[in-house]
């Protein structure tokens, strides 16, 4: 990367995070989603321990995946509206670049509220303890890649106007690889069970969704922007 | 002049020639292969004569993948050099492939059934191919929401490709994850696990079924220009 994109990348990044700071009370919808939704589970299910600790891995994973989903189609959508998307890819700085900013921002705005938010739930759906560091480091390598392939749905939904209603069709089947693994470490680690391969599998995903991705998002956005 | 194929007109031309005469030959072959599945293949030991809907719900299976990595492949085509037919195939082959990966999931829960006592379980094979199934789904609504055609279907281009990168991935995610349904008997290195009666009409079936893909997807192709302006198609011809 030259001196002139990482000069845009970090610009773009501290751009995104004030934005966001702005209007704090939006970006922390996905986190109140979260919550209620993993909040529906004792309620619709069961209340009693032993049900909600085996129903815990796949709910906070599933709660993640949803909250990330909800909040993708912010990712593109103002700068389109105002214009300033228009003129990044104008910029000779290269798109992809500037896509990467843009998720890194939105993960640390929405992502890692989730990864922290993540054992919290957990532990009130009574997972056992020993397996809150394979969720939080689940979350941690997991939400990221959400995010990543999250950008490319959301680059090719931003100039639709149903856009919005489309993009869960579309990143959901992506989001299956993240989401059984993501689980699977949880459940391994609950059982007792090594759970270092499911999370060398959610490594090995965020890495190629961090390689592809933006190039893809870079490509979509062309597309959605002329 | 060989490549006048990769016009609009040309496209349309060799499609009007071509799709009759595949699905003519795809209509033979699947005679031949439905005579001999359903009648000419011995009984199984095990299964009786219900095994016999393999011959559909395999090759069905079969161009389930194919049809997605054709499509793939002509959004591929049509990213990278940006060529017109070949976003329009594109937007062709999405429901056909969809519609084999809908067969393949029905004929496998009518198999199911008796033999695994179940319309549906949650394995490893029948969730990769409703995941599959969704793939389709997410491509053709993509393309059928821009306004623009164009745009719309090189949109649905990159989602392909990125479903294409993804397709594996579910595949090995959900059968470390649960598997019920058997191993491949036919498609692995060593010798087929099927005697050569039975698998003699699998194969006619499976080159119907890739000759009707073929016939089918040219067929809408045709549609697809037909609906398009007929400007476009003057301009690309002068």
């Amino acid at each position: 990367m030259s001196a002139g994109a990482a000069g845009a990348f970090a610009a773009l990044v501290r751009r995104d995070l004030l934005l966001a700071w702005r209007r704090r009370g939006d970006r922390l919808v996905p986190l109140a989603f979260f919550v209620m939704v993993t909040a529906l589970f004792p309620l619709g299910v069961s209340p009693e321990r032993a049900v909600l600790a085996t129903l815990a891995p796949g709910v906070v994973w599933a709660g993640a995946v949803l909250a990330t989903l909800l909040g993708m189609d912010t990712l593109f959508r103002s700068d389109l509206e105002d214009g300033t998307l228009e003129q990044m890819l104008l910029s000779p700085l290269p798109a992809p670049v500037l896509v990467l900013a843009k998720v890194l921002a939105h993960w640390l705005v929405t992502g890692l509220p989730l990864v922290l938010a993540g054992p919290v739930l957990a532990g009130a759906l009574h997972l056992p303890a020993h397996a809150q560091p394979v969720l939080v480091a689940g979350l941690l390598l997991g939400t990221p890649a959400l995010s990543l392939v999250g950008a490319v749905g959301a680059s090719l939904t931003v100039g639709l106007r149903r856009g919005g209603m489309l993009l869960p069709v579309l990143l959901l089947p992506l989001y299956v690889p993240v989401l059984t693994f993501g689980a699977g470490a949880v459940a391994a680690a609950a059982a007792g069970l090594p759970a270092a391969g499911h999370l060398y599998a959610l490594g090995a995903i965020l890495a190629l969704a961090a390689t592809l991705a933006p190039w893809a998002a870079a490509a979509g956005l062309r597309i959605s922007v002329a | 002049m060989a490549w006048t194929f990769l016009t609009t007109r040309g496209l349309d031309g060799l499609a009007a020639r071509w799709a009759p005469r595949l699905l003519a030959v795809s209509a033979l072959l699947l005679v031949a292969g439905l005579y001999g599945g359903l009648v000419l293949a011995p009984t199984d030991e095990e299964q009786g004569e219900a095994y016999r809907i393999i011959y559909v719900h395999v090759p069905a299976a079969w161009l389930s993948l194919y049809g997605y990595v054709a499509m793939a492949a002509f959004g591929a085509v049509a990213l990278i050099w940006r060529i017109r037919v070949a976003e329009v195939m594109m937007a062709a082959a999405a429901p056909v492939g969809a519609a084999f990966t809908a067969l393949a999931l029905a004929t496998g829960s009518i198999w199911g059934k008796p033999m695994w006592g179940t319309w549906w379980v949650w394995d490893a094979r029948l969730t990769s191919e409703l995941i599959l199934l969704f793939l389709y789904i997410g491509v053709m609504a993509l393309r059928a929401a821009a306004e623009d055609p164009r745009a719309g279907a090189r949109a649905a281009a990159i989602l392909a490709l990125a479903g294409v990168v993804n397709v594996p991935i579910v595949h090995f995610s959900v059968e470390w994850w649960n598997t019920l349904h058997q191993g491949p008997t036919v498609t692995r290195l060593a010798a087929p696990a099927i005697h050569p009666a039975m698998l003699a009409p699998l194969l006619v079936m499976a080159a119907a079924f890739m000759v009707y893909h073929a016939g089918a997807v040219l067929l809408r192709a045709r549609c697809l220009l037909a609906r398009e302006p007929a400007a476009a198609l003057a301009e690309e011809a002068a």
